[in-house]
């Protein structure tokens, strides 16, 4: 039988387990998003949409209920100001695991536990930065809109084979710049 | 202290093993890159998931 084993140990004692789910949480309240396994995501997830849903209404019996699992003044003051309100309409869900394949190292199947509505912050910071060489040309010459950088940037990844036909019409000095780029994925892709 | 009493043929030893080996990952095409990835989760080669971008790969250029 298995009657009261609904929740992973982790290999750990419940001391152990719940000092390690209370720093997650913390963690989880401040970035929006942790990167951790899969495993720890799926334990983790019930324990914040508890929080949330207890965010939902604020008074200072609740502040006091979460703060018995965030013992983190600033997040328990995060958790009642902003989560609380934006997830006001939403009828619980309001985390999203991701899979992410197995860790190097030891296998582990790892995941991303994040808020939903989470926008990916470095987008705009590693745009500019990886994008420096090749783009600023372009910016130059087009001198594109910022949605037009956004679909630009979607596309990165798949420039090997959007960038020959999109770009090659447009510029031949483009075309120069991203050969380079190109080049070296296909000694990647014929390892 | 109990011991074999007979030996044990190559032949055993082989047909137990035959069951042995390492079955070939199922893999998926990423719709964003066309890389194969594995399925239900992140595109290791663009950090695309279900049409957005989930994670930051650096080796983008």
């Amino acid at each position: 039988m298995r009657h009261g084993m609904a929740n992973r140990k982790l290999g750990r004692t419940s001391s152990h387990r719940m000092a390690m789910f209370r720093n997650q949480l913390a963690s989880l309240i401040g970035n929006e998003r942790i990167v951790t396994t899969l495993p720890k995501a799926k334990e983790l997830r019930p324990l914040i949409e508890k929080l949330i849903t207890l965010s939902k209404n604020d008074s200072v019996h609740a502040r006091r209920n979460a703060a018995k699992m965030v013992q983190d003044d600033a997040m328990v003051a995060k958790l009642f100001g902003t989560l609380g309100p934006r997830f006001a309409e939403r009828p619980g869900g309001y985390t999203r695991i991701i899979k992410l394949g197995a860790r190097r190292g030891d296998a582990a199947e790892m995941a991303i536990l994040e808020f939903v509505g989470y926008e990916l912050a470095t987008e705009a910071k590693t745009a500019p930065a990886a994008a420096a060489p090749t783009r600023g040309k372009k910016k130059e010459a087009a001198t594109e809109t910022e949605a037009g950088e956004e679909a630009a940037e979607e596309k990165k990844p798949a420039k090997k084979k959007a960038a020959p036909k999109k770009e090659a019409a447009e510029k031949p000095a483009k075309k120069k710049a991203k050969e380079a780029a190109p080049k070296k994925k296909s000694t990647k892709k014929s390892k | 202290m109990p011991n074999p009493k007979r030996r044990h043929s190559k032949a055993r030893t082989r047909s137990r093993r035959a069951h042995d080996f390492l079955k070939s990952k199922s893999l998926s095409t990423c719709p964003q890159c066309h890389e194969a990835k594995e399925p239900h989760r992140v595109c290791p080669k663009c950090g695309y998931y279900k049409g957005r971008e989930v994670i930051a790969v650096k080796d983008v250029l």
